[in-house]
């Protein structure tokens, strides 16, 4: 028996952050929304009627301010806590409806339907419908045989909406084909603007003529990477589905204070609280660290204020995934870099030098981690799982901090905190 | 009325450690052969589904229905909304909570409270079923 052609599904959620700003709000079915970055920096996500009007992404939302009120749009501080529920949500469905699923980000994921019976549009759209009445997301499916096809069939199926239906299935040479000739090469997965200007020299200028140029030729002038895209998009499959995200390599928790900071007590506050933050991130992937680098830095941006950064690297006596330990070493990190009489924005924690746990030799001399520690983080994770983040936290880290992040237009946490439920009437 | 008892609840689905018997000498505890599985709420209401949802109940005009100002509602938003069911419903942006009716071919929107008039959804209303109310918690200890 031959092998079945391979079948891959990119779902990807329709302006996924506005989208989730809506399902609470029937009133904003068709107001045009915007969703800011941390401190309400810029945008980072705009409904289609946003789009529409002309709202680019990263713009600052202190420049747009005027423009966002003359023609109604509704700004929104991000959310996470309410995207990440409703996202947790959308992967579930599709979990349940196709037999492997790899969730790429936040708001899309690439499924494979290899050798599934029956029609895979059908699949497709019921996939469509069945997101949207269970969470009231709508998504675009595109079908094809690798997953940069699938990723521009997605794009398909966005941009002609109305035509399509939402879902694209370009598996018949002829639709891949006219497809790839309408597509800007700039379209493909993981062909950025600098690829982009390097392609048009070559006279490639549309994802077909990427998908026609010679392989070993595109390896030579530029990369494997750029190699591999051309072959997925004449339909030889070269990157899988990956399940499983590797363990990262490093763990960062940096953020913009509220505020600015001058004093060294406030700021320690908040090296404490991204150290804790990172420290969960560190025992969820069941890690451990031996160095942490704390850095802080003053805006960079305001001519008038003057600029300083600095970063330090502090050595842990063993690899822990302890928060005490890991907030102490930041802590006199800190205390080295700080210096007196600047505006600080900015404060960063990165955990490095990371490994599996039970993949370093204990070393006879020098200190090795006490049981007990690993109890009281457990614990304390346990704890924090249970009644909601932060409820159990290292006396450094304050509970309301007046340096926090500014959400001053943030909608409420509807699904996840219980004095915030939707309320009916 | 009448009830039967169902036994012990356990909190939720979230995972809690398990502390098994241990008595190093002596008696074994006698209940250690008949532990059960505990009943969860989350299992019984279906909670942890991805289409379940939990609402705040606000004001009075479900109250023959068993609905107070403050009550949780447990909604279902895969559930197809039909006549006789109480639903979530969006009519022209506003969130209701009522119960989804029919007279002939028009829909209606009742109150279970005599104060409130039906609401008859009319053309060029604008009228989405969000969910089923599958079950609700009512608190009944005051303060």
């Amino acid at each position: 028996m031959s092998q079945a052609e391979s079948a891959i599904a990119l779902v990807d959620c329709n302006s996924f952050y506005a989208s989730c700003e809506r399902v609470f709000r029937p009133d904003l079915l068709r107001t045009p929304i915007v969703v800011l970055s941390n401190n309400d920096g810029c945008v980072i996500a705009r409904s289609a009627e946003a789009k529409v009007l002309g709202i680019k992404m990263g713009e600052p939302y202190f420049q747009i301010r005027q423009k966002l009120r003359q023609h109604g749009i509704l700004a929104f501080s991000s959310n996470y806590a309410l995207y990440g529920d409703m996202s947790q949500r959308v992967m579930t469905i599709l979990e349940g409806m196709a037999p492997v699923l790899e969730v790429y980000s936040i708001d899309e994921a690439f499924a494979d339907l290899t050798g599934m019976p029956g029609s895979l549009e059908a699949l497709g759209r019921e996939m469509r419908a069945r997101v949207l009445r269970c969470t009231g997301i709508p998504v675009g499916v595109g079908i094809a045989q690798t997953k940069t096809l699938a990723k521009l069939a997605n794009r398909a199926a966005k941009q002609w909406q109305r035509q399509t239906g939402g879902v694209v299935d370009i598996r018949q040479p002829a639709k891949r084909d006219k497809l790839l000739r309408a597509m800007d090469v700039s379209e493909v997965w993981g062909i950025g603007r600098q690829m982009t200007a390097h392609l048009a020299d070559m006279n490639i200028r549309t994802a077909w003529e990427l998908a026609q140029s010679d392989a070993w030729t595109l390896r030579s002038k530029f990369s494997v990477v750029v190699e591999k895209t051309a072959r997925e998009l004449r339909g030889t499959p070269c990157l899988a589905l990956e399940e499983q995200v590797p363990p990262r390599q490093e763990i960062c928790c940096s953020r913009m204070f509220g505020k600015r900071l001058h004093e060294l007590a406030p700021i320690r506050e908040a090296v404490a609280t991204y150290a804790a933050r990172a420290c969960e991130k560190l025992r969820t992937q069941h890690s451990l660290c031996k160095k942490v680098r704390v850095s802080i830095r003053t805006g960079m941006f305001n001519p008038d204020e003057p600029k300083f950064a600095k970063g330090i690297i502090c050595e842990l006596p063993y690899p822990t995934d302890d928060t005490r330990l890991i907030t102490k070493a930041a802590a006199e990190g800190l205390e080295l870099i700080y210096r007196a009489g600047f505006a600080f924005s900015k404060a960063e924690i990165l955990l490095l030098d990371l490994r599996q746990r039970g993949e370093f030799t204990d070393d006879l001399f020098v200190a090795t981690p006490p049981e007990a520690a690993e109890r009281v983080m457990g614990v304390m994770d346990a704890i924090n799982a249970r009644w909601g983040r932060g409820t159990m936290h290292p006396a450094g880290v304050p509970a309301q901090p007046d340096w926090g992040m500014r959400r001053e237009m943030m909608s409420p946490s509807y699904t996840t905190r219980i004095e915030q439920l939707w309320r009916v009437t | 009325m009448s009830c039967t008892i169902l036994g012990p609840l356990s909190s939720s689905s979230v995972s809690l450690p398990f502390y098994s018997f241990r008595v190093p000498a002596g008696f074994p505890s006698p209940a250690q052969d008949h532990i059960e599985a505990e009943i969860s709420l989350d299992e019984l209401l279906d909670l942890r589904a991805p289409h379940m949802y939990l609402v705040r109940i606000s004001g009075d005009s479900m109250i023959d229905a068993g609905l107070f100002d403050g009550d949780l509602a447990i909604v279902n938003r895969a559930m197809q909304g039909r006549p006789g069911l109480i639903v979530i419903a969006a009519l022209n942006g506003d969130a209701l909570v009522k119960r989804l009716a029919k007279e002939g071919e028009q829909l209606v929107l009742r109150a279970e409270n005599k104060a409130y008039a039906p609401r008859y959804v009319l053309e060029g209303d604008e009228l989405l079923i969000w969910g089923v109310v599958t079950h609700s918690v009512h608190c009944h200890v005051p303060g």
